[in-house]
């Protein structure tokens, strides 16, 4: 097997007193989409942004490109950036340009190319996700899966060779999650590209994943195949995949002291 | 509480610092001065431009209410003339610039807060840095620059219209007559005076601009979090301006000018 793209090495990470990370770890390989499952505030997202570098570790290191994320320069951590497309939840456009502008900038921020160049560089993304008609419109004026094929078109504009998906089809319709999805496993087929897909959205994590991990209290506690995920019979998995309200996923629903807490006795 | 304090404001400094040393490959050199110079442009025009009309309405009225004001002293003595004096020398070294920038603070520096407050609301923040670049040089410098130099610019522009609003006052109902208003001015108004107050404008239009966008960076919490950083944008900065220009007018009056 290569080596790994993205190394993440028994990472902990504490938010008052919420443990996010408990010594976790995972290897990312090129080429690969991995997906990563888990329930609300399991730190998923937190999780992506920590292998950008917007989030610091408590403990552990991730390894990109041969480097420590924590102990890289500005510099570096800069180039690191660049080498990654993002997706965000939202879209994350710049509400305040258009959508060819919003494409448009990186190019202008980070390379020499002619305007006309640039250009015409956004209008074969914008048409690679279906929206090169609405390239003068605001962000405002976008439903929300045009923000986020947009998003996606302004993450391909540097040539990533890997990506990042906060959660790409949460809160869209079935027909645009399926168009998403089904950008997302092209990108992979054409490009070959690592991808790293956040969401708790079983129909989509199937629908792109080459290998998938769950994500609960702080820790991986399945990473397999696909079809070992649908094959399972771990509580956990089946909990998740089938949706049950009850099971060990399940918040406690924190019967200890209740009577004392609405009494308000001492 | 006094750590905390402190925090803030070593965070402050930072951003600060991190600002001006951005300045150069905002503008001049750096790929990412294709952008900054468009940026700053635009910000001058958005900031600036669309103030005019408030600071010279504004600043019409303090010339005339300062005229009105000191006229009936000044009858008392007989020289009524010298109010053009007042106006003139108290417009130039201090109300141009204090209230050019407390009118800013509510037209830019509100809008600066809750602009970046909005981007750190939606991610968009966060969307900069995931494309390598830097919130720091792409939205502050150019907010902060612009504020500055216009800031300048309206300063100019409102001392002379409190000047014209004295003198349409004094003209009118004090019977004062242009040229000797304006003999009056000229003669009050040494090129230190109109110094001064440029160099107050300046520094007023540095706070407006750091604090509008510190205060907005730091948004916590949504909506609610965007509402209490305008406000607190709005109260801070008025506080900061007129503590400083007290500062100054110390230091001013202190060396001699």
């Amino acid at each position: 097997m290569d080596d790994p793209v993205i190394a993440i090495k028994n990472i902990t990470k504490r938010f008052g007193d919420r443990v996010i990370f408990d010594r976790l770890s995972l290897d990312i390989y090129p080429g690969q989409t991995l997906v990563i499952m888990g329930g609300s505030g399991s730190g998923k997202s937190t999780l992506l942004r920590a292998m950008m570098g917007q989030v610091p570790l408590d403990g552990g290191e991730i390894i990109a490109g041969g480097r420590s994320i924590g102990s890289m320069t500005e510099p570096q951590l800069m180039d690191w950036r660049k080498s990654v497309g993002f997706l965000f939840q939202s879209g994350a456009l710049f509400n305040s340009m258009t959508v060819a502008d919003n494409l448009a900038l990186t190019m202008r921020e980070h390379s020499d190319l002619a305007e006309s160049t640039i250009q015409i560089m956004v209008k074969i993304y914008l048409q690679m996700v279906g929206l090169r008609q609405h390239l003068n419109k605001m962000p405002a004026e976008l439903s929300g899966g045009m923000k986020k094929r947009a998003g996606l078109a302004r993450a391909l504009m540097m040539q990533p060779q890997i990506f990042f998906y906060d959660e790409p089809t949460a809160g869209l319709d079935p027909v645009s999650s399926a168009q998403i999805d089904t950008l997302i496993a092209d990108l992979h087929r054409k490009l070959r590209v690592t991808s790293v897909v956040v969401t708790h959205e079983i129909k989509s994590a199937f629908r792109v994943a080459d290998r998938m991990a769950l994500l609960h209290n702080g820790k991986f506690v399945v990473v397999g195949a696909p079809d070992e995920f649908r094959s399972s019979k771990d509580p956990l998995i089946r909990q998740f995949i089938d949706g049950l309200s009850v099971g060990p996923l399940s918040d406690p629903r924190g019967h200890e002291d209740y009577e004392k807490d609405i009494l308000q006795l001492g | 509480m006094f750590r905390q304090a402190i925090e803030v404001l070593g965070d402050f400094g930072l951003m600060l610092y991190r600002a001006l040393a951005a300045i150069h490959e905002s503008l001049v050199g750096g790929r990412g001065s294709r952008i900054g110079r468009a940026n700053l442009w635009w910000q001058m025009n958005r900031v600036g431009i669309s103030s005019i009309p408030i600071v010279c309405l504004v600043l019409f009225c303090i010339g005339a209410i300062l005229e009105l004001q000191m006229a009936k002293p000044l009858a008392n003595f007989g020289v009524v003339p010298l109010t053009a004096d007042i106006v003139s020398l108290a417009t130039f070294r201090e109300l141009g610039p204090l209230v050019s920038a407390v009118v800013l603070t509510g037209f830019g520096g509100a809008a600066i807060a809750a602009e970046l407050g909005t981007m750190v609301v939606g991610e968009e923040i966060e969307a900069l840095e995931a494309q390598a670049i830097d919130p720091i040089r792409f939205l502050v410098v150019p907010r902060v620059l612009a504020t500055i130099i216009m800031l300048v610019c309206l300063t100019v522009l409102g001392d002379l219209v409190a000047v014209f609003g004295g003198m349409t006052v004094g003209f009118f109902w004090l019977g004062i007559g242009v040229r000797q208003y304006l003999a009056h001015s000229r003669e009050m108004l040494h090129v230190q005076d109109f110094v001064t107050g440029l160099i107050k404008a300046g520094v007023f239009g540095l706070l407006i601009s750091s604090i509008a966008c510190f205060m907005g960076l730091r948004v916590k919490g949504g909506a609610e979090g965007v509402g209490l950083a305008t406000s607190r944008t709005v109260v801070y900065t008025i506080v900061a301006l007129i503590l400083v220009d007290l500062l100054f007018t110390a230091a001013f009056f202190y060396l001699g000018f």
